[in-house]
């Protein structure tokens, strides 16, 4: 019998659940996309079939790393740019949980950058949700490694001589096996895309764009958008590689021409996850390994009896 | 220099399998019925390059390299790359045989391989010359011919120990049980002629010399093991089942014997992108409830501060060792020193709140992993292990009962479901995590761990109120800094009752002392033995507790001296500084003996450092450093 009684409840889960009996007041500005995460957030939680007590929400630090400030589950607000080094680490602990890391554009595809490469390598069986609102919003507005090339701030007075980052094409060559991207203003599709984000098995990154009406007004609300799936003009497999980079390239392309391109990027079903890998090569117990340590029947192998022969 | 010892040193090229087969021998030594004590030299290199582990033994404990070495089997660098030209760091074929050349002990053997080593060269480096004068027995002999007569050059280690053995006349029943142990088929019956056939061609030679080695027979069963053994299996016995890394030398032994033995003891190792993830991954499992650790050496360590201080926020239980090599920046990779002591205490911003061990010895790094394991899961408190590498690579025998310790995988300071139910929760539905009073009148506030029904808090690197949020409310921040911070005294207080890491040496009314810290601690109790022998008056004392420090202790024994030479392997003093900035007093009763130039202290250099600073003369030796006390 498990330790943890939260884990597998089988009842019906509210979306008020994940409601904060409390709310804080959120740092969150009028209007700040982040607001629209949150709701999809716990829309989401209802249809997964997850209660607030198996479910831990990893952030990073920014606006975005405020989310499980207001959402009532178990939660670790890291460092800059380091949700998904101990998110991962979380899964492997305890496989029973959902783990769901989070963090802005800034935290995850600069500052932790690698360890977004590394975690979609490994495939990891969790959710990555970005805010990415192609600024750094709580540091006051200086350029994020998504703003668009000529993007002027405090930082760059003369307007950024960078390109900015691929996020959706780089997690695809990482190795994620669920891409997608959503925006705020189109709550039923994040909605729909978190849930499915959550049950994919393998690593789930969605790129959420979060409008900011206070440093990135130019970036207007990320309306209007167009789904790619509901539209005719887009007609790619999704699970098919090459399509699904041609699709990326296009969907990165043109937001900064002033098209917002959403939806599933790339679904791959087939590749096991991290987990999987390594329990089948026999580098990870069965069992989860946190509940050994709330087992009190468990046995716990010695030294002594083990390995001692070798150096007599 | 003591009498009735054997130092025997192996010297080749590094991948010329001097580690191994110096293993064996210390092995095959400690089963005959000696005490043996091993000192390594490398460099940082993968093939060639002059490396060398001397084996001490003697018929009883033996704590500590010796001075010097009475016995030199000079192998050759097979993997030179201009064995005939001079190179730019020397002619490196023959390095194994001149370096160091006077280290080796008057009346010493000096065996090397003239298969490798051609006559011209040596006569180049007046090795004649020079063993005349020491009294030094050369013995040439072709070891690379009688290993290629059996098939392989490679077992010309084994040649050079059939001959050793030959000429010590120790026999040879333990180094063939050995190799029967450890190979099989051809290989084995190779190795075991190429052994008889040196060690009949040496007995031929009739070395006359005067080294003795002792006979010695162990109460009770022995092993032979290294520090990074002794850490991870501390670690292991004390139910630490993951551990995540990036390798970095010296600390990749420990991460490479716990990566080997966690799935047969059903745990998870991970190899990571850089050491801040692999810092963050053991936050992250031991935030589930799992015993956790980390750890890596200086500029990887320095990668992990910020974890460190995520660990001290938000009291999440975590292990982290840090293997110290000779700074700064990349340093000497393969070369020890005590360098990294201020920044395992002070890394990361804010107010540390931690706690730090530096073990001395194979068996404190045994004891000190598992209480470091115990503090911190108690505690929830990150505790560090610092160690160097010198204890990491040197290898000792010590009693087998040493490890015969049951297990204990408790989590610490974690409630049940039930008691859950029973604790405090916020209006917001959030259990209080962080309390400010928690009820025992401890300052340990139990966590949860997610799956717990009802047990949902924020953990959050920022300041924050009992259930984990947010908060800058300035009377909260006081709360809660305070308790973190007194957790300190609490560990110190059961440190002093249950743990007993400082070790007291020499006779208690002396006075004089020697203060040391972590590697140098039985180096120096060698030291202050022979100089009661010569009629000083010295004890000794050796630290771990580096934090919470042992304020009390240290300054009751400082009390008791009239002055202290602090000896450690840096250049800046940094215990004595510890010491003094903890204690607040003493700055004018401690005097530093200081090395810093990748060696460690042999045992005669600590003797001629406080005969020279109590009589007030210069130090004559150039390899280390005196820095007076305070107002001297």
């Amino acid at each position: 019998m498990s330790a943890f009684s939260a884990i597998g409840d089988d009842r019906e889960i509210d979306r008020d659940e994940f409601t904060p009996g409390i709310e804080p007041q959120a740092t969150w500005c009028p209007g700040c996309g982040d607001f629209g995460v949150l709701k999809a957030l716990k829309q989401a939680m209802p249809e997964v079939g997850r209660n607030p007590d198996e479910v831990a929400l990893f952030t990073g630090i920014g606006c975005s790393g405020k989310l499980n400030s207001y959402f009532n589950s178990y939660g670790f607000h890291t460092i800059h740019g380091r949700s998904l080094p101990v998110a991962r680490a979380a899964k492997l602990a305890n496989p029973d949980i959902e783990v769901i890391a989070a963090g802005g554009d800034g935290d995850g595809y600069g500052i932790g950058g690698n360890h977004l490469i590394h975690t979609a390598r490994e495939n990891h069986d969790m959710t990555y949700i970005v805010f990415n609102n192609e600024i750094f919003g709580l540091t006051k507005g200086q350029t994020s490694p998504t703003s668009p090339k000529g993007h002027k701030s405090k930082t760059q007075p003369h307007g950024s001589a960078k390109s900015p980052i691929r996020p959706l094409s780089q997690s695809l060559n990482a190795g994620a096996t669920y891409i997608a991207r959503t925006a705020a203003v189109n709550p039923n599709q994040a909605k729909e895309i978190i849930a499915e984000a959550i049950e994919h098995d393998g690593f789930a990154h969605i790129d959420f764009l979060t409008q900011c009406p206070t440093w990135n007004k130019d970036a207007k609300h990320y309306v209007p958008y167009t789904d790619v799936q509901q539209s005719d003009d887009f007609d790619f497999d999704v699970s098919d590689r090459a399509e699904a980079a041609e699709m990326m390239r296009k969907t990165e392309e043109r937001l900064y021409e002033g098209e917002v391109l959403t939806g599933r990027m790339y679904v791959e079903g087939e590749r096991p996850s991290y987990g999987q890998e390594k329990r089948s090569i026999g580098e990870m117990p069965e069992e989860p390994l946190a509940e050994r340590y709330f087992d009190e029947d468990a046995e716990w192998e010695r030294t002594y009896d083990n390995l001692l022969q070798h150096h007599k | 220099m003591t009498d009735n010892e054997l130092i025997w040193r192996i010297a080749g090229g590094s991948g010329d399998g001097i580690d191994s087969t110096s293993q064996n021998f210390a092995k095959a030594l400690m089963r005959s019925g000696l005490h043996v004590f091993t000192h390594r030299h490398y460099p940082s290199r993968i093939r060639g390059g002059h490396t060398y582990v001397e084996v001490r033994a003697k018929d009883e404990d033996v704590q500590s390299r010796g001075d010097g070495y009475n016995f030199l089997l000079a192998l050759g660098d097979s993997f030179a790359r201009n064995p005939q030209d001079e190179a730019y760091y020397g002619k490196e074929e023959l390095k194994p045989l001149y370096e160091n050349f006077d280290d080796l002990r008057e009346g010493g053997v000096l065996l090397y391989d003239e298969g490798l080593l051609d006559e011209e060269d040596v006569d180049e480096i007046e090795l004649e010359e020079h063993a005349e004068e020491n009294g030094w027995h050369v013995v040439p002999m072709d070891l690379r011919g009688i290993a290629k007569e059996h098939g392989r050059e490679i077992m010309r280690n084994t040649a050079g120990i059939g001959a050793t053995a030959a000429i010590l006349d120790i026999g040879t029943e333990e180094f063939e049980t050995l190799i029967e142990q450890n190979m099989a088929g051809d290989m084995q019956e190779a190795n075991l002629a190429v052994l008889e056939d040196a060690y009949e061609a040496a007995s031929e030679l009739d070395v006359d010399h005067d080294i003795e080695v002792p006979e010695g027979s162990h109460d009770e069963e022995q092993v032979i093991l290294s520090g990074s053994n002794a850490i991870s299996y501390g670690a292991l016995d004390e139910g630490c089942r993951f551990i995540s890394g990036y390798p970095m030398t010296p600390w990749t032994d420990v991460f490479t014997i716990m990566s080997q033995h966690l799935p047969e003891f059903g745990g998870i190792s991970e190899q990571v992108e850089d050491e801040i993830a692999a810092a963050a991954l053991a936050l992250g499992a031991s935030h589930m409830g799992v015993k956790s650790m980390s750890g890596s050496s200086g500029g990887g360590f320095a990668l992990m501060s910020e974890p460190l201080g995520l660990a001290e926020m938000t009291e999440t239980p975590v292990v982290l060792v840090e293997a110290m090599r000779a700074g700064p920046s990349t340093g000497m990779p393969t070369k020890p020193e005590q360098a990294d002591l201020e920044h395992v205490l002070y890394t990361s911003q804010g107010d540390s709140a931690r706690v730090v061990f530096a073990p001395a010895n194979i068996r404190e790094c045994y004891t000190q992993t598992r209480a470091a394991f115990r503090i911190a899961y108690e505690y929830q408190i990150p505790a560090i292990v610092v160690y160097d590498q010198k204890i990491q690579g040197e290898l000792r025998n010590m009693p087998a009962s040493h490890f015969d310790e049951e297990a204990n995988a408790d989590p610490g300071s974690v409630l049940t479901e039930d008691e859950i139910q029973d604790a405090a929760h916020h209006a917001s539905g959030k259990f209080q995590r962080f309390l400010h009073e928690p009820e025992d009148g401890s300052n340990v506030s139990p966590r949860s761990v997610p799956g717990q029904k009802d047990g949902r808090y924020l953990a959050t690197g920022n300041e924050h109120n009992p259930s984990g949020h947010i908060s800058e409310d300035p009377d909260n921040r006081i709360a809660q800094m305070e308790r973190r911070l007194n957790k300190l005294d609490d560990i110190r207080a059961d440190l002093d009752e249950n743990a007993g890491h400082q070790t007291y040496h020499g006779p208690e009314d002396a006075d004089y002392g020697v203060l040391v810290w972590g590697s140098q601690q039985d180096t120096a109790f060698e030291a202050v033995d022979r100089l009661n022998d010569n009629g000083h008056s010295v004890k000794a004392l050796g630290v771990s507790d580096m934090a919470p420090y042992p304020v009390e202790e240290v300054s009751e024994w400082l009390d008791s001296v009239d002055q202290a030479l602090v000896v450690e392997m840096n250049a800046t003093a940094q215990f004595r500084g510890l010491t003094q900035k903890e204690i607040g007093k003493y700055g004018d009763k401690m005097s530093s003996l200081l090395k810093y130039n990748g060696n460690p202290f042999e045992p005669a250099e600590i003797v001629d450092g406080f005969e020279s600073s109590i009589n007030g003369e210069d130090l004559a030796a150039t390899n280390m450093k005196y820095l007076p006390a305070a107002g001297d």
